[in-house]
């Protein structure tokens, strides 16, 4: 009987531990690589750092030097303008190509994969494709001139004050058609039943988008919304691709102003505290979201 | 074989306590039910028994073991569940063979029991498929029978019939009495159903709230309720429960003016006290020659072939009274209808706290 | 595609539909374009292209270019073609996704079927880790890295696409399990099937389709991603899309433009592959990962 019962006390307790004994790696990752990492760089900009970390407290000198950076400035205009068309045209292309596709399209199953399919691609490829399709040496300036229309001028990628919008262009190429996939779930997912009512009500189309449809998308909409606001702080790749961040620092945002002030100018300090900047950004938007979506499901 | 002794079990999850110190000894080879509504805590003390739950406080044994600290293989039991909880991607015979490999039986032992419970349930034929392939009922008896091949000393039986539809139910109803009679295993049994629970059960526990209304067999619990709540509970249509005062010589239960009944034996220590009175709609009969004390204003009539239904309220007070009347009975809206009962037939529960009082 | 199929019971009339079709046909055009131009004019000589139209068919169809942007193109230092990063994106991807799917398949296992106190707080923290800037971790990951000896290390790259995939492997397998019976569970533990037995006999079985979802996710995922390529990587590890930057961004010779569209049609092609083959497992990892699970 003693020996039954410790058999089963041990028996028991492993498997009260295995479960979070399973955990535990993951949970040790996350919490050195993320976490951890998250406060070190933190830390780190509050310090001397320059080409490697160094431990002088400087309190907030860094982001005093940051804000006080023309530098830094133009990358946070450039990410302001950047987000703001991206999100917003992103969200009016694939809002308008869902309510589109929903109208019993003959040949939806071929048009929906070539909306999604520039998704599957890297920023990398992307930006080598509208490189050079935007270079108005051999791309889409050239081709008009060879069609004949002489005066046709699309010289954006090279122009400090136009390089920008080059980048929405391929972003929004990008991701559109991934924003129109959420919105087509969310127009699938409305109750037809409540539509006949409105229609024998005599609403017109119109209407019924404006008054029934589009209102309940609400949560397509945030999901889209806060899905392109984290990609567009995080973008990096097309950028690099695309212009290089040029030209000059024409097309320069936090993301490869970090890089650049961390790694090729040795400026650790700075770099960290603009990396801070950033997660902060992200968190503001991010937390309040998750946690919302965490409390709806338990 | 095996007798179940729970022994003031709690339960609770955090700070909500679902479980009250429930005591209860289920005797070897019975086949005891717990009912009650949904949310009562009996699917939570079902696993409790399994172990699927662990207790907060209180013992539970099985068969002379505490089993609180064992894990649920190790209690000898086997359960069946509410939506079958068939493995979705093995055969008919791996899903009864399944907990007998990891047993580490021989493999002809294996096949023996499974093709003898298969035998049993007559699902010889199936053994093959896939559970999706299955009926409902099919599929209820593949989950009996994996329950059957452990042989253990207790089954455990979480609303299994809730899935079925209504002829099937009474059908499965019965295998499963039978069935539990001639293994003789200890078998405990939940349900929201009152009339499953009456038709199984040797015994039945009414579960409220997470604390015992009543323990007792089937007819106990109909001639006898213990309270307010078991009187609702138990019967069908449900026994009309009608407040009441009974007059100061403790004779009578007064409804209104002109609406009173005498009791079985006087009740002097509740005299001119609010009461509750019990009176089963089947035990109400219409009787036009007898000076009656009792009459209702009828407001509908349903027929249902072999009995009629008859709703009215008492004159002078607004509760409604229904009454079942055997065969077809011409009754229309707006009768006036004397009524009688049997004084032996009269409960009486206490209106504050909801006991029986006698 | 992973959208239910009820169609909206809107009529239009005819007028409509036809401005409907042309502008869903112009967008079409519109995505197609660029990887069509990339693709016929990675199959013309370069005077093609410096001197002529990139909408023109090639007059003279090669596949030269292939060959250089695979075996013999100028990438860095050395003209080594892609094919060497290729195959380092192969020796990254395929653990790194493998590893990551695992360790999310087990904790979506425990925070759905084994919950305990604090269970939603572990996910928070995992969930969050999935949106983080990585600017946020380059500098003390580079550190890591070097004082273990994994940076510029295949294994070095591995771990890392571990640890920030991991947030997004277990969403997804938590909010499939979470519709999984817990019943099946509960009859697997009266059946006396342990722990990691429930797992591998009753989950596992069942876990196709979100295997798949998290497989794609994370190979795509792993396969374009550059910044940590180009942060953590050196000659022997740098990955495909970290090699094409190179090879087009080159800033000495020609611009040999034909080869820089095959070597991105070669950098892009598995990522493409997996997209045509199980597009429908694509759409819902990008589902999953944004809107409710």
């Amino acid at each position: 009987m003693a020996t039954t019962l410790a058999r089963a006390d041990y028996r028991t307790r492993l498997q009260t531990i295995l479960p979070k004994l399973v955990l535990s790696p993951s949970l040790a990752l996350i919490l050195l690589f993320v976490y951890g990492f998250i406060l070190f760089t933190i830390y780190l900009s509050f310090t001397d750092s320059r080409m490697l970390p160094s431990f002088g407290w400087v309190g907030f000198e860094n982001y005093d030097k940051l804000f006080r950076l023309r530098h830094w400035s133009v990358a946070v205009s450039n990410l302001a303008i950047f987000s703001t068309l991206y999100i917003s045209i992103c969200i009016v292309i694939g809002l308008a190509l869902a309510i589109f596709l929903d109208q019993k399209i003959r040949g939806e199953g071929v048009l929906r994969p070539i909306y999604l399919y520039p998704m599957a691609l890297s920023f990398i490829v992307t930006g080598t494709a509208w490189k050079w399709l935007l270079d108005p040496g051999i791309g889409l300036e050239n081709t008009m001139h060879l069609w004949g229309w002489d005066s046709f001028t699309f010289n954006w990628i090279k122009d400090r004050n136009n390089a920008i919008y080059t980048i929405v262009l391929a972003a929004v190429w990008q991701t559109s058609g991934f924003v129109m996939a959420m919105f087509l779930a969310g127009l699938r997912g409305i109750d037809n039943e409540m539509l006949k009512a409105a229609q024998i009500d005599g609403a017109s189309n119109f209407q019924l988008y404006r008054r029934i449809i589009i209102p309940q998308l609400r949560p397509a909409f945030l999901s889209a919304f806060v899905i392109l606001a984290h990609l567009s702080i995080k973008s990096y790749d097309l950028i690099i691709a695309l212009t290089g961040g040029g030209p000059g620092r024409a097309t320069e945002v936090p993301a490869t102003f970090m890089y650049s002030y961390t790694f090729t100018r040795n400026q650790m300090g700075i770099g960290a505290s603009s990396a801070v900047i950033m997660l902060m950004t992200i968190a503001a938007i991010m937390i309040p979201y998750l946690y919302a979506e965490l409390r709806e499901k338990d | 074989m095996a007798e179940i002794h729970l022994n003031k079990v709690c339960k609770s999850y955090g700070d909500v306590d679902v479980l009250f110190g429930i005591d209860w000894t289920i005797f070897d080879g019975e086949f005891v039910v717990i009912v009650g509504p949904s949310g009562c805590g009996k699917s939570t003390l079902l696993r409790t028994i399994a172990g699927l739950e662990k207790i907060t406080q209180g013992e539970i044994s099985i068969g002379n073991r505490v089993v609180n600290d064992l894990e649920p293989a190790e209690r000898d039991i086997a359960m069946v569940f509410q939506n079958y909880a068939l493995y979705p991607h093995m055969s008919v015979y791996d899903n009864m063979a399944y907990g007998l490999k990891i047993r580490g039986l021989e493999k002809d032992e294996i096949e023996r029991r499974v093709n003898h419970a298969a035998d049993t349930l007559e699902i010889r034929d199936y053994l093959d498929r896939s559970p999706r392939q299955l009926s409902g009922g099919q599929r209820q008896r593949v989950a009996m029978g994996r329950a059957i091949v452990r042989e253990p000393s207790v089954f455990l039986f979480d609303e299994p019939l809730s899935n079925l539809d209504a002829k099937l139910r009474v059908q499965m109803r019965l295998e499963i009495k039978n069935l539990q009679q001639r293994l003789g295993i200890t078998s405990v049994y939940v349900t929201h159903d009152q009339v499953e629970a009456m038709t199984l059960g040797h015994r039945l526990m009414v579960l409220n709230g997470g604390y015992v209304e009543q323990l007792g067999t089937p007819i106990e619990l109909y001639e006898k309720p213990a309270t307010e709540f078991v009187a609702g509970f138990i019967g069908s249509p449900s026994m009309n429960l009608l407040k009441a005062k009974i007059s100061g010589d403790g004779t009578k239960a007064e409804f209104s003016d002109h609406n009173s009944l005498y009791l079985a034996s006087a009740l002097p220590s509740q005299a001119n006290r609010q009461v509750t009175i019990g009176l089963r709609p089947e035990h109400l009969m219409v009787n036009k020659t007898s000076q009656a004390n009792m009459s209702i204003k009828v407001n509908a009539v349903e027929h249902l072939g072999a009995d009629t239904l008859a709703h009215g309220e008492f004159e002078g007070c607004d509760e409604i009274v229904t009454l079942r009347l055997h065969g077809i009975v011409m009754i229309n809206q707006g009768d006036i209808l004397p009524l009688e009962i049997d004084p032996d037939k009269v409960h009486i529960f206490d209106t504050e706290t909801g006991k029986r009082l006698e | 595609m992973a959208v239910a199929s009820v169609e909206t019971s809107i009529r239009t009339g005819s007028m409509t539909r036809v401005f409907l079709y042309l502008v869903l046909i112009l967008f079409s055009l519109f995505y197609l374009l660029p990887f069509v131009v990339m693709v016929l004019n990675s199959l013309k000589p370069l005077s093609e292209i410096t001197g002529g139209n990139m909408m023109a068919l090639p007059e003279v169809w090669t596949v030269e270019p292939w060959i250089s942007a695979w075996a013999t193109a100028q990438i860095g230092i050395e003209p080594t073609g892609l094919s060497p990063y290729f195959w380092n994106s192969i020796k990254m991807v395929v653990p790194a996704v493998a590893i990551s799917t695992m360790l999310g398949a087990l904790n979506g296992y425990v925070l759905t079927k084994w919950r305990f106190r604090g269970d939603t707080i572990f996910f928070g923290l995992m969930l969050f880790a999935c949106f983080i800037p990585f600017q946020i971790v380059l500098i003390p990951m580079a550190r890591v890295l070097g004082l273990t000896g994994l940076a510029g290390s295949t294994p070095g790259l591995v771990l890392v696409h571990v640890v920030y995939g991991l947030g997004f492997t277990t969403l997804y397998f938590r909010n499939y399990y979470m519709a999984f019976p817990t019943e099946l569970v509960r009859a697997a533990q009266i059946d006396g099937a342990g722990f990691f037995n429930i797992f591998w006999r009753i989950l596992l079985p069942s876990s196709g389709p979100i295997i798949v979802v998290s497989v794609i996710w994370q190979f795509t995922n792993i396969w374009n991603d550059f910044l940590f390529g180009a942060s953590f990587a050196d000659l022997d590890s740098q990955p495909m899309t970290v090699a094409l930057n190179n090879l087009v961004s080159s800033s000495t010779g020609v611009k040999e433009y034909n080869v820089h569209f095959a070597g991105a049609i070669i950098a892009a092609l598995p990522t493409l592959v997996v997209y045509i083959v199980a597009g429908r497992y694509f759409v819902r990892g990008l589902m999953a990962g944004s809107v409710k699970g």
